[in-house]
């Protein structure tokens, strides 16, 4: 084994490592090096995609001295490289971006709590892309929902401890379902790690053997991930969490701790349970409707909405709509589209609660009325804005263009009656979205009495880092569709 | 000084029944309300300011009162559906304990066979989840250090050094018998909990247990001669020295197991003569880390919840 080949080990022992070294840290030295952690992360799974996409095939990494089904083991493939490097660049730019706001936001004696548990986040997220391991998985999902729930919380004000107590219930609930279908599944098969889970739930649907209980636990896994990530039916916590967090929690929790859980729900149809025992289950139906409900409905919430924060984490729901709209499909060039869409929604969306508090900075709040000429006052945020927003229409130089794009081609591949179901979703989601958003677009563009406020580089570095990778994504559209699609095929 | 507001207008009793009244909104205005407004004496400094939730339009009183009884009838309804196909989920599964129990496989045979020689454990669980699978309790022992750390952001009150030397918030009165039992007691306990800990790798026990025991054998004695007394030796610097020694111990002794372990190099760690307290490899090490940050966080949150601080 090369040594560039322990990378993945590394990025998840670093951050889990320097957790608690960040705790005692104080002031300026917790921020630097979590700061330094994070550009440590990005350099190195950057450095090991490239990597992967030479190697061209996919390896298991054994952690200890016993092999996988007695020792614990991780997996890479060319998807986990990208994936990982994906998440890790958005948190290096997110983290930067947000750090002038959350010297306001949080008090200086709490900053070395909150990058400790920033630290862990970040641990538990590269572990979540890397597990080969179900039990594994659900470790780190514990992991990502307590200190998520902290993230939320921290700060002042009533609200985030009230959103923040009924975001901790929901994925408690969540994660409940979660681990009981592990267990059944453990019951049914006997292995937590998921190359022989699938193994024996193949032999299993070719006897017919368990039926009910088989269909029971795929129902409870995803069931259990979809309220975790704020899938339609069960996103009630969502705009709450989202609009009332700092900036850099907010960032990191719609962008990343939702994708993680989405890309479980890729790992566990993709490689626990099989896409032929999915669909004789009908599970992915029941997906597929909650997922192109989600797309419209979150839409029309979002168009009611006052406050320009819950607007965009309403739109939040209809976008994980359109993700697990694509994983239910259940062929290749859905889960491609879905991945696609999981990576540029990631980048979209950090980049919209970021620039939206910037903009709040220079109108004192993010009521839609009084973010009026905002963009004039703060052109930087603006155009930030812009960016993202337009890629959440799905216009040309974005992301959302070839994500959804992607999406509407794999659904015509597979025709039927979830073809127009999606097509319906699609048009009518599409339509909505730039109704909100462009509506937005232009009050925070109209003439403002008030000056530009002056350009600070601190801001601007990170946030134009962020606008870029908005912009490689949308020009580099072809082949990274065309990795993830290479490493779905060693995936399975 | 006391945090806590006893009038009838901010009880929980209070909120509970204006929940079943009037439903979400009033409640989450009324919390809000209360856990923006600051403490009473500092009142005249900052104005309160209670952000508005976004209004929704009244319905009328008949028309809440049967969409809340659909609500509740449909949450009953599902509710029933799911512990019924739950309950015959559970029916058919695979017969606990049988010998055709797919659970009775491979992996459980190597743990069993051989566990003894290639752990050194004589507490097979101990050699589970500290060698076989020490990655998934390496995450675990952070779950814990999360949640401390997350009750420690949120709770932990930081202006009071400033003001004096004084915790903030009251000591109840302490009760003679529990002092005089407790001297006795306390150091036992510890002793107990040490044991559990140092023991885990030869009888049941371990880390977690034992750390358990020794976090509330330190609550014991926090209860009966007040956490003034306490912090003679154990602050929150304590807390955070200690979590920092034994989780960076764990992470980075298992990081060179896991790194030698997948590049196939030569690791010194040895099994040692199973039975002999210095044995079993790192194990014992493990467990005396995993034990003192889960006593360390035993006893951090009961100080943090109350008196705001260790």
């Amino acid at each position: 084994m090369s040594l560039w080949q322990n990378i993945p080990f590394v990025c998840i022992l670093l951050p889990l490592a320097s957790a608690a070294l960040v705790s005692v840290l104080k002031g300026k030295w917790c921020r630097a090096a979590a700061g330094l952690v994070l550009l440590a992360e990005a350099a190195l799974s950057v450095y090991f995609t490239v990597r992967m996409a030479a190697y061209g095939q996919s390896y298991a990494y054994m952690m200890g001295h016993y092999p996988a089904p007695w020792g614990n083991e991780i997996r890479a493939g060319l998807l986990e490289a990208v994936v990982s490097a994906g998440f890790s660049a958005v948190a290096l730019m997110s983290f930067f971006a947000a750090l002038p706001a959350l010297k306001r936001d949080v008090e200086e004696g709490r900053h070395s709590l909150y990058m400790a548990l920033l630290m862990l986040l970040t641990a538990a997220l590269q572990a979540q892309v890397f597990t080969n391991d179900l039990f594994t998985a659900y470790v780190f999902v514990e992991i990502m929902t307590i200190t998520a729930a902290a993230l939320i919380a921290a700060g002042r004000g009533g609200r985030r401890l009230l959103s923040s107590a009924r975001y901790m219930i929901m994925n408690l609930i969540g994660s409940a379902l979660f681990l009981l279908g592990i267990i059944l599944l453990y019951d049914l098969t006997g292995h937590l790690l998921m190359p022989d889970i699938q193994r024996a739930v193949a032999g299993l649907a070719e006897r017919g053997a368990y039926e009910l209980p088989l269909t029971v636990v795929v129902a409870l896994l995803t069931a259990g991930l979809a309220v975790k990530c704020g899938l339609f039916p069960f996103h009630t916590w969502v705009p709450d969490a989202y609009s009332a967090a700092t900036p850099l929690s907010q960032a990191l929790l719609s962008s990343l701790v939702s994708k993680a859980y989405i890309f479980l729900i890729c790992k566990i149809f993709c490689r626990v349970i099989g896409p032929r025992v999915i669909a004789m289950t009908g599970v992915d139906n029941m997906l597929l409707l909650f997922g192109a409900a989600g797309m419209v409905l979150g839409s029309v919430i979002a168009v009611r909405q006052e406050d320009a924060g819950r607007m965009v984490a309403y739109s939040s729901v209809a976008q994980i709509g359109y993700i697990c709209a694509g994983i239910a499909l259940g062929t290749q060039a859905g889960m491609t589209a879905a991945v696609f869409h999981m990576l540029s929604h990631a980048a979209a969306k950090s980049l919209l609660f970021l620039s939206l508090r910037g903009l709040r900075d220079v109108s004192g709040s993010t009521k839609r009325s009084r973010l009026v000429g905002a963009a004039r006052r703060h052109p930087l945020m603006g155009l930030a804005f812009t960016l993202g927003a337009l890629s959440m229409v799905g216009l040309p130089l974005t992301g959302g263009l070839p994500a959804k794009l992607n999406l509407g081609l794999a659904a015509a591949a597979v025709g039927g009656w979830r073809m127009w179901a999606l097509f319906a979703a699609l048009i009518l989601s599409a339509a909505l979205n730039a109704v909100y958003f462009l509506g937005t677009l232009v009050e925070l563009w109209r003439p403002s009495a008030e000056g530009a406020a002056p350009l600070k580089v601190r801001e601007a570095l990170p946030i134009g880092a962020l606008m870029a990778l908005n912009i490689a994504a949308a020009l580099f559209a072809s082949p990274l569709t065309r990795a993830i699609r290479l490493g779905l095929s060693q995936f399975g | 000084m006391a945090r806590l507001r006893d009038d009838w207008e901010h009880s929980p009793w209070r909120n509970f029944l204006r929940w079943l009244r009037e439903g979400d909104d009033a409640l989450d205005r009324a919390m809000i309300a209360s856990l923006d407004a600051p403490a009473p004496e500092l009142r005249e400094e900052t104005a309160p300011e209670a952000p508005a939730l976004p209004a929704e339009e009244p319905l009328s009183e008949k028309r809440r009162r049967r969409l809340r009884a659909i609500y509740i009838a449909l949450s009953v309804l599902l509710c029933v559906g799911i512990i019924g196909v739950l309950v015959r989920t559970a029916g058919s599964l695979p017969s606990f304990g049988g010998a055709e129990n797919p659970a009775n496989n491979e992996v459980s045979r190597r743990y069993i066979e051989q566990g003894l020689q290639e752990t050194g454990a004589v507490n097979l669980v101990a050699g589970m989840i500290l060698d076989y699978r020490a990655f998934d309790t390496l995450g675990e022992s952070n779950v814990l250090f999360a949640a401390a750390c997350a009750v420690m952001l949120l709770l932990r009150a930081l202006g009071w050094r400033e003001g004096g030397t004084e915790l903030p918030g009251h000591e109840p009165h302490s009760d003679i018998i529990l002092q005089k039992i407790s001297m006795v007691l306390v150091p036992l306990i510890l002793l107990y909990g040490m044991y559990v800990i140092l023991n885990g790798h030869l009888s049941p026990g371990g880390g977690f247990s034992g750390g358990a025991v020794m976090g509330a054998g330190l609550i014991l004695c926090a209860n009966a001669f007040g956490i003034e007394v306490t912090r003679r030796f154990f602050t929150f610097r304590t807390f955070q020295l200690v979590s920092l020694f034994a989780l960076s111990f764990y992470a980075l002794s298992k990081a060179y197991s896991f790194f030698t372990g997948a590049n196939g190099l030569h690791s010194f760690i040895t099994a040692g003569t199973p039975g002999r307290i210095f044995s079993a490899g790192l194990i014992p090490y493990l467990n005396l880390a995993v034990g003192l940050v889960v006593c360390c966080t035993m006893y951090g949150l009961y100080g943090v919840f109350r008196r705001g601080d260790v």
